[in-house]
């Protein structure tokens, strides 16, 4: 049985615990806001392109790129983002459990971790990885996602990995984060079936492209710019779901702590009253003796 | 007489820099400059890092593009560029450091520069230099 004096020490260190959740939560909301607003940002972006490149792709159908080149699955590389720090709630396992799941469709697998997280998961395990990109830090800058790109690319036309997924957490809102995995390599182009009067419109205006120098060209210099900024995506995507994902968190263990705090402190009552009852007795019951 | 115009937006992975009713747009294609009208056929080009100019209610506004693409189709013009500033947020001495770097780095020929990249940087840096006094 817990003295008053346990009790009172008890609170003081769930309030201390709250004091931080507290801070926590107000600094990932912080961020949260800055990152969502990038990846807004991002998306006409991101939109653009897409288009782009299922128009270049409808122009240029028999074009050959090494990028667009199908192969046989033997050995499927997976890039996988997660953050560099935890403590929010179930992020990295979400996407660590989709990539156990996934990677066992493959007979090889080869695994690029983005964030600390990611890379500490695939050692314990003793995973071998290929490549590491660990603390992009706050500002994820496109540069970044070129490095690791160039590096996927690179292994994908020495032909080392017949196809590239990327796995991230996709940003739906605040409440709701998606662990997704899209195909990186080979690219496979956007088909332009956004509606039916979408549909017309394109097959008025695919009637005369002028692509400059050729297009073949022109898919040269598109496909890894697309394959880039889905990586690009991917990242700042993940970075806006880490913090919310954290801030609700932070929420919950705030409240929670509040509540335990509640309780504790009820106990903590009662029991005084008690203690204070029974001397009471004490003391009526040593008078009553006396006389 | 009311002017036929286009729509323009100028777009890059950061945010989107521009997006108006435009007269004309000139930007610098792989392949050399070229100019876009309103009504222009549908065309897909590389851009290389430069000026692309602007005229809009018969004045004229720059930007500096740090390579991309430029789309036109039904009378609106895309640029997907990798960075887009206005002349006004171009900081001319870090765009005249870079471009002393580049330089340099040229004329040394040494075995262990990246020529590519060191000759973009150049590019990049003159595209600002030259949108940053065509203000």
């Amino acid at each position: 049985m817990p003295s008053v004096r346990d009790l009172r020490r008890k609170i003081k260190s769930v309030k201390s615990t709250q004091k931080i959740c507290k801070a926590m939560k107000a600094v990932a909301t912080a961020k949260m806001s800055k990152a969502q607003e990038q990846v807004l940002a991002a998306r006409p972006y991101a939109r653009q392109l897409h288009e782009v490149l299922g128009r270049v792709s409808e122009g240029a159908r028999n074009v050959k790129n090494p990028l667009l080149a199908v192969r046989d699955p033997k050995k499927v590389c997976y890039v996988v983002i997660t953050a560099d720090r935890g403590l929010c709630g179930g992020f990295n396992s979400n996407i660590l459990r989709l990539t156990t799941r996934e990677i066992e469709k493959w007979p090889g697998v080869a695994l690029v971790p983005v964030g600390r997280k990611a890379r500490n998961f695939f050692r314990f395990r003793e995973w071998k990885t290929d490549a590491e990109y660990i603390g992009l830090g706050e500002n994820v800058k496109p540069e970044q996602a070129n490095e690791i790109t160039n590096f996927v690319i690179k292994k994908y036309v020495d032909e080392e990995y017949d196809a590239v997924y990327l796995i991230y957490s996709k940003f739906k809102s605040v409440m709701v984060q998606v662990p997704t995995v899209v195909k990186l390599l080979p690219v496979e182009p956007p088909q332009a079936e956004e509606g039916a009067e979408e549909a017309k419109a394109e097959a008025k205006s695919k009637a005369a492209y002028l692509f400059e120098p050729s297009a073949e060209d022109v898919l040269e210099f598109l496909l890894p710019k697309y394959v880039q900024n889905s990586v690009f995506q991917g990242l700042i995507e993940s970075k806006a779901s880490e913090h919310s994902a954290r801030m609700m968190a932070m929420d919950n263990a705030t409240k929670s702590a509040g509540e335990l705090i509640d309780r504790v402190t009820l106990q903590m009552n009662r029991l005084r009253q008690e203690n204070i009852t029974k001397e009471l007795l004490d003391i009526v019951g040593g008078a009553a003796a006396l006389e | 007489m009311a002017e036929k115009t286009q729509m323009l937006s100028i777009v890059t992975p950061q945010r989107v820099v521009y997006g108006d009713e435009v007269r004309f747009v000139s930007a610098r294609g792989v392949d050399g400059d070229l100019g876009v009208l309103p009504e222009h056929t549908p065309l897909i080009t590389g851009l290389k890092p430069g000026v692309v100019r602007i005229q809009k209610d018969g004045k004229w506004s720059s930007y500096a593009v740090a390579g991309g693409f430029l789309e036109v189709r039904d009378s609106r013009v895309v640029i997907l560029a990798n960075a887009a500033e206005s002349p006004d947020l171009i900081d001319v001495k870090r765009a005249e450091a870079a471009k002393q770097r580049a330089e340099e780095r040229l004329a040394s020929k040494a075995a262990d520069i990246d020529l590519m990249r060191a000759k973009a940087a150049l590019m990049r840096a003159l595209a600002r230099l030259d949108a940053a006094q065509s203000k």
